[in-house]
């Protein structure tokens, strides 16, 4: 066990630096739909240490084989910019867009959240559906399958709700985010 | 804005896999891959057969075109193929099997992905029908050699081969060199397809690295420059790779501003050690001069270096009160570890071409008086002496024994290169030996990777045969790839190696000296070969001096020899490598040699 006492260093490298406080981005990174590419850009963030708060990909552009992996990450902001530019260096990738920086974007997310509950329980759950806008995508007598579509923090206000309900399975997508106005990733 | 971005016309990932034109000349998987590397100019590739490569070694075997160097063990291959591309400045190629084949060139690759060296690696797979299965010699090679290139393929239609294998040199040798792995199942190797020539290739259209420099951030840096007082230059491994253009270009401006100029290990010999700008080389066991200049600057020029942590030491306390100007070709090295004022993101030589361009438009002139200043300054910091080192009649010094292969280096008419292993030997090299030329100089320096001093001179010498090539090595560190000594006797190559013998792994020793409470825990070597009989038995020459009197008669006698020779330097067993910059401590911090016994080791 180590000491929680933190002894001098006698390490062959520097102390650790202080660093300024963390903040969340959301990243948009536009690459080539070959074999290996989301290794590569998800090794990048584990080989150097950072965090993946959520991840979505999909290809978005059928014809060029392009995909869009959007990826929510918690860090300084020197750290964003470093993982902006090694992602940028990844041959297979197109361009690296930090939304949260770069102007006002929408993010959203869906989730499918499983209820089994019986009686006054399965009223309030769909009470509770309703003010949520969620929708009822699968039912059986002891069980509701709701999917939900909003940001991260409706989608978890919903969850919570449906905790003592009977909250038994939770399926997220993680964030999908674009920019508003007419500026684009990418030239289509 | 992505850079990327800017310069994209169209997104077009690859264009769509082609039909076979009329005329596209139909061939095995594995002649494509020999092809592919004539049309790419390659000479030499260092290697190792198997199983899985088999049906490539059989197209090696009807070249005429390509030599193959035989190693004895794959990292052999890859160190060698670095201390050729280092020395050529074009691209390393090594060729080896699957399985055990890729894993032992894992070191290699990430030593040159630190250094950015330019390599292709080609990698024989199983079969793709059994690939995933955990069949014979198996491995996912480019999963584990995913974070230590630059880029790697696994091949999986023979038709895009010889295209991949362009891509790879391209990719290998354009914008930050570095390593590049094709991983080639056998069955692709035997499948016949269209060969499709370097023009013809088809790439990902996006990738094009930036060279040319953002012109206002030049003319501003150019500015600064002409206004600062005590400026600095600080070279890296950027300047070598960038060809020895930069060098020259480096050498006019330094010569037209006045500046003193410095380097990181890897940028040893873009500035001629001879030339009074020379401060030495800089970082934890680099000059007093070159620290305390880079500490006490006003504007810090960084042409092609990335502030690694061995060059800063303490980062909050590096250059408190400099500007600081950074050129470098790979957007990610600027602002990683410390902040710029003036970011250049460009080719080593684009910028610097471009910065004397408008030193001399403008019409600068450096700051004739605050430069007197500096220069006295910067003498007094010289008069230090700092790489003094206390002789011995008797006993080699390590020091002294590189002072004397400098000595005779000099007389020697041949061009010179100089290898190392990794330890304190190689800081010794760096300070002692004479690197006035680019492209002469082949360390591990990122990596640091005990074992890549004699395979990289084996690479080094087959690129020049003519050559003066020497391995300064470690007793400890050689040990590491000796078996590449037979590879050496193989081919004929004169490779030297001189070994500084201290039985002790001396930067660990000196470590476990200075920080550690002098517990030598498993630092000490109790049985080591005869080193002389060990040089006999692989077929070389071996040599010995043990005392100071027969120093001077086996250097010379070294430098004659007409097959690979080890020298065994008997040094001593207590020599630590000063100046050093003990961790945790900035520029301004560092102890020297006598200081040594006031050193407070409880501070670190």
């Amino acid at each position: 066990m180590v000491s929680p006492k933190r002894r001098k260093s006698k390490s062959v490298y520097a102390p650790t630096p202080t660093l300024s406080a963390e903040e969340t981005h959301i990243l948009a990174i536009l690459v080539n739909n070959e074999p290996g590419v989301l290794a590569r850009v998800i090794g990048l963030f584990s080989g150097r240490g950072y965090n993946i708060e959520s991840l979505t990909v999909a290809e978005t552009n059928h014809t060029d084989h392009l995909s869009r992996i959007t990826i929510v990450s918690t860090g300084t902001p020197e750290f964003i910019h470093q993982i902006k530019t090694q992602l940028d260096r990844l041959v297979p990738v197109l361009e690296v867009s930090d939304l949260s920086v770069e102007g006002d974007f929408v993010e959203r997310e869906l989730a499918l959240v499983k209820v089994a509950c019986t009686g006054e329980k399965r009223i309030e759950a769909l009470r509770c559906a309703d003010i949520f806008r969620a929708r009822a995508v699968d039912s059986t007598l002891e069980s509701f399958v709701f999917e939900i579509t909003g940001t991260t923090q409706k989608v978890n206000a919903f969850i919570d709700l449906m905790e003592p309900l009977g909250l038994v399975d939770v399926s997220r997508t993680g964030i999908a985010a674009i920019s508003r106005g007419t500026k684009a990733i990418g030239v289509i | 804005m992505s850079s990327k971005a800017k310069k994209q016309e169209s997104i077009i990932a690859k264009i769509t896999p082609s039909k076979p034109k009329a005329k596209a000349k139909e061939m095995t998987g594995a002649e494509m891959v020999i092809n592919a590397l004539v049309e790419q100019g390659v000479d030499t590739i260092f290697g190792y057969p198997g199983g899985a490569v088999l049906p490539i070694y059989d197209e090696i075997f009807k070249s005429k075109k390509i030599k193959h160097v035989l190693v004895r063990q794959e990292g052999g291959a890859l160190h060698a193929a670095e201390g050729y591309a280092r020395s050529t400045g074009k691209v390393g190629c090594a060729l080896v099997t699957s399985g055990p084949g890729a894993t032992n060139a894992v070191t290699g690759l990430a030593d040159a992905m630190l250094d950015s060296i330019p390599l292709v690696c080609l990698t024989g797979q199983v079969p793709s029908f059994l690939i995933g299965t955990d069949a014979f010699q198996e491995a996912d090679t480019v999963g584990i050699t995913r974070p230590c290139t630059k880029h790697n393929y696994l091949v999986k239609d023979v038709n895009e081969l010889a295209s991949v294998v362009h891509e790879a040199f391209h990719i290998a040798r354009s914008g930050r060199p570095g390593p590049v792995v094709i991983d080639i199942p056998k069955d692709i190797q035997f499948a016949n397809g269209d060969y499709v020539n370097a023009k013809e290739a088809k790439m990902h259209t996006h990738y094009r690295p930036e060279t040319e420099p953002d012109m206002e951030a030049i003319e501003e840096a150019v500015a600064l420059m002409a206004s600062a007082k005590r400026p600095v230059f600080y070279t890296g491994g950027g300047v070598i790779n960038s060809g020895p253009e930069a060098s020259e270009l480096l050498r006019e401006f330094v010569k037209l501003t006045g500046f003193p100029v410095t380097s990181t290990l890897m940028g040893l010999g873009a500035y001629p050690a001879r030339e009074k700008e020379w401060l030495g080389m800089l970082g934890m066991h680099g000059t007093f001069e070159a620290n305390w200049a880079m500490h006490d600057c006003d504007v810090m020029i960084n042409i092609g270096a990335r502030f690694d942590d061995r060059v800063t030491g303490r980062t909050d306390k590096f250059s408190p009160n400099s500007e600081k100007i950074h050129v470098d070709i790979d957007a990610s090295s600027i602002n990683k570890n410390i902040q710029i004022d003036i970011p250049i993101v460009a080719d080593a030589a684009s910028a610097l071409r471009a910065m004397i361009d408008v030193w001399k438009k403008k019409g600068y002139k450096a700051d004739a008086d605050a430069m007197t200043k500096w220069w006295a300054q910067i003498n007094t910091w010289r008069s230090k002496n700092c790489l003094a080192y206390k002789k011995d009649k008797t006993i080699i010094k390590p020091q002294y024994a590189l002072e004397r292969l400098r000595h005779f280096m000099e007389k020697d008419k041949r061009d010179t290169y100089v290898t190392t292993e990794v330890g304190q030997h190689q800081m010794w090299a760096a300070q002692f030996l004479p690197f006035n030329e680019p492209n002469r100089w082949m360390t591990s320096g990122g990596l640091g990777t005990m074992g890549y001093g004699l395979p990289a001179a084996v690479g080094v010498q087959m690129a020049h045969p003519d050559a003066f090539v020497v391995d300064v090595a470690g007793e400890a560190s050689i040990l590491m790839n000796i078996q590449e000594m037979s590879t050496a006797v193989q081919y004929r190559l004169p490779v030297k190696i001189f070994i500084l013998n201290n039985q002790w792994m001396g930067m660990v020793r000196q470590w476990q000296e200075l920080l550690h409470g002098e517990r030598y825990s498993e630092s000490y070597t109790e049985s080591l070969p005869d080193f002389v009989k060990l040089a006999e038995a692989y077929g070389g020459i071996g040599l010995r001096a043990q005392t100071v009197d027969e120093l001077d008669g086996v250097i010379e006698e070294m430098m004659n020899t007409d097959r690979v020779t080890i020298v065994d330097v008997c040094v001593d067993q207590k020599e630590n490598c000063f100046p050093m910059i003990p961790s945790g401590k900035a520029h301004n911090e560092m102890i020297l040699s006598p200081d040594a016994a006031a050193f407070d080791k409880t501070l670190v």
